[in-house]
């Protein structure tokens, strides 16, 4: 492992992998306590759409994606507030098409073959030191935000019908947790893929939950086992060469299964919780 | 003249095409206790949606404070009916009462030392500040009522409004509220939801039975019509044993 990080792309991988997580905590723990879990998959699914896209018209995939992404997740918050007993299906149709749309751009793409996989299970061992900048200021953007607007996001996740009536503006903070989830999950895309974005974004979270009183230290405590998570996934599939995303999902899994058993053993509940 | 505390006039409101108020018109001014009844269902959380802005009606307007509803916000409390929801979240009693102190003119700062000594104030009236670092799940309900009763307090409202605010605690606390209730009252206008006729007669200046429509008694009788309206069921079966709680004339001041 050590020896490895002498090249460029492992050292680009363990820092996308920390910065990643750190998102992935703070939004994750957001989305955990907003209950937009769903929401969340289906702007990972739907991002590809942005990526065939991209791929099409000749663009960066990651601009389409995050394009895609925040799109998406601006119509899914519209749903879920205007037709809220089926906002669920519309988000799945939506995830749906996004997926299609971005299989049959790349079908038409003339003479250009595409990584299919690496946009699946992601492909952090590839990601470029520009990428990382981009990810740099995408984390910083998300930390202030959610530092400056601590109090009322608390508000809005813990009792938004409370929080409009004191004067709180909660449809615009929803849509700004919702785009910051989208800038998240296309990040985490290039870590983990898309089909796992959810795992990464939800698991650590729920851990945390049960250990920490506060959602700050909900946010904390995700972000590091995040860490956890992402760098030794990264060290077992460097060192028994397998699918890094997949493996990443696997220890948090993993993680997710002892912290359960502990907590069951404590008697603080488990999954009935 | 002061602007009234509440001015409806002619409210319609339905969900999903039901029905749920019917032009309902109340006039409530500045200072008084304002004891709401009705049966399970008759609106009367519906009611205080409306009054808070949660809620716009179909038809007819509503002023509070000579405002539109939503525009008072700062200058209204309210506790919820519910106040279970969301059991899991990681979050202290101190947190939640804290709520009370958010403003829209105050976004984005940290609170302040007075917003923390009035929530402390709010606390301790609430009987509840010793518990104020446990995680508010862990609380039983009618402690969880109380901390959402501080959080109203915190606020420091020109109106109350509270939903049932003593569904669930002990007859003790809830005889301590309604002292306390009464006291504020010089002050601050009180709107307060009961299935507890014995409140009402106790502590409320003027009354009102929604089921569908509202009837409102300026002079806190709760009478034969409204518990015919709200209970369908003969007047002495409510007032069975507590006979002198439906008097004709008022007993307060
Ligand atoms: N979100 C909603 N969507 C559709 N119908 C609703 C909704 N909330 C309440 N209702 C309906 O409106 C009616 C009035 O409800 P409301 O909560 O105002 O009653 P209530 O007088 O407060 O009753 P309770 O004493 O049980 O608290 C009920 O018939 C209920 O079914
Ligand atoms: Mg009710």
């Amino acid at each position: 492992m050590w020896e490895a990080l002498q090249f460029d792309f492992m050292r680009n991988a363990l820092l996308a992998g920390v910065l990643v997580s750190i998102s992935c905590g703070i939004i994750g723990s957001l989305v955990v306590v907003n209950r937009i879990v769903f929401i969340s998959g289906g702007i990972a699914h739907a991002a590809f759409g942005g990526i065939g896209l991209a791929f099409f018209l000749g663009f960066s995939p990651s601009l389409g994606a995050s394009l895609f992404a925040v799109g998406v997740a601006i119509i899914m918050g519209a749903v879920s507030f205007k037709s809220k007993h089926r906002a669920d299906t519309i988000i799945g149709v939506l995830w749906a098409i996004g997926m299609a749309l971005g299989i049959i751009l790349i079908d038409l793409t003339p003479g250009y073959h595409v990584d299919l996989m690496s946009y699946l299970f992601g492909s952090i061992l590839t990601v470029p030191g520009s990428d990382i900048w981009i990810i740099i200021i995408l984390n910083m953007v998300i930390l202030l935000t959610v530092i400056i607007f601590y109090k009322e996001f608390i508000a809005m996740s813990y009792d938004e019908e409370f929080a409009f009536i004191v004067g709180i503006p909660v449809k615009p903070l929803y849509f700004i947790l919702l785009g910051m989830t989208a800038l998240a999950v296309v990040m985490t895309i290039q870590v983990v893929g898309l089909i796992l974005v959810i795992a990464l974004l939800t698991i650590p979270p729920y851990i945390a939950e049960k250990y920490t009183r506060s959602l700050g230290g909900m946010m904390v405590l995700a972000s590091i086992l995040g860490i956890f998570f992402t760098l030794g996934g990264l060290w077992l599939s460097y060192s028994y060469d397998l699918t890094s995303g997949a493996t990443i999902i696997l220890v948090a899994g993993v993680g997710f299964f002892i912290f359960q058993a502990i907590g069951l053993l404590k008697g603080r509940g488990g999954i009935t919780r | 003249m002061t602007v009234p505390a509440i001015d409806m006039n002619g409210v319609w409101f339905s969900y999903d095409r039901t029905p749920i108020l019917e032009d309902v018109t109340l006039t409530l001014k500045q200072g008084d206790f304002l004891g709401i009844i009705g049966p399970n269902g008759g609106g009367k959380t519906t009611l205080l949606k409306l009054l808070l802005g949660v809620l716009k009606p179909d038809r007819g307007t509503i002023k509070i404070l000579g405002e539109a509803p939503h525009d008072a916000n700062h200058r209204v409390g309210y506790v919820p009916q519910n106040t279970d929801l969301n059991i899991t979240f990681p979050i202290s009693v101190m947190e939640v009462a804290l709520m009370g102190r958010l403003s829209r003119s105050r976004i984005g700062r940290r609170y302040s030392r007075k917003d923390r000594s009035k929530v402390e104030e709010a606390l301790k009236k609430a009987g509840i500040w010793e518990h104020r670092h446990i995680p508010i799940g862990r609380l039983s309900g009618g402690q969880r009522q109380r901390v959402f009763i501080a959080r109203a307090l915190a606020t420091d409202p020109e109106i109350l409004f509270l939903d049932e605010p003593t569904a669930s605690v002990d007859p003790e606390f809830e005889i301590d509220l309604f002292d306390f209730l009464r006291e504020l009252n010089k002050q601050v206008t009180i709107v307060t939801i009961t299935h507890d006729v014995g409140v009402i007669s106790r502590n409320v200046k003027s009354v009102a039975c929604v089921n569908k429509s509202l009837i409102y008694h300026e002079e806190g009788q709760i009478t034969a019509e409204m518990i015919d309206m709200a209970y369908q069921c003969p007047v002495d079966l409510i007032a069975h044993g507590i006979p002198h709680r439906v008097l004709p004339t008022h007993t307060e001041k």
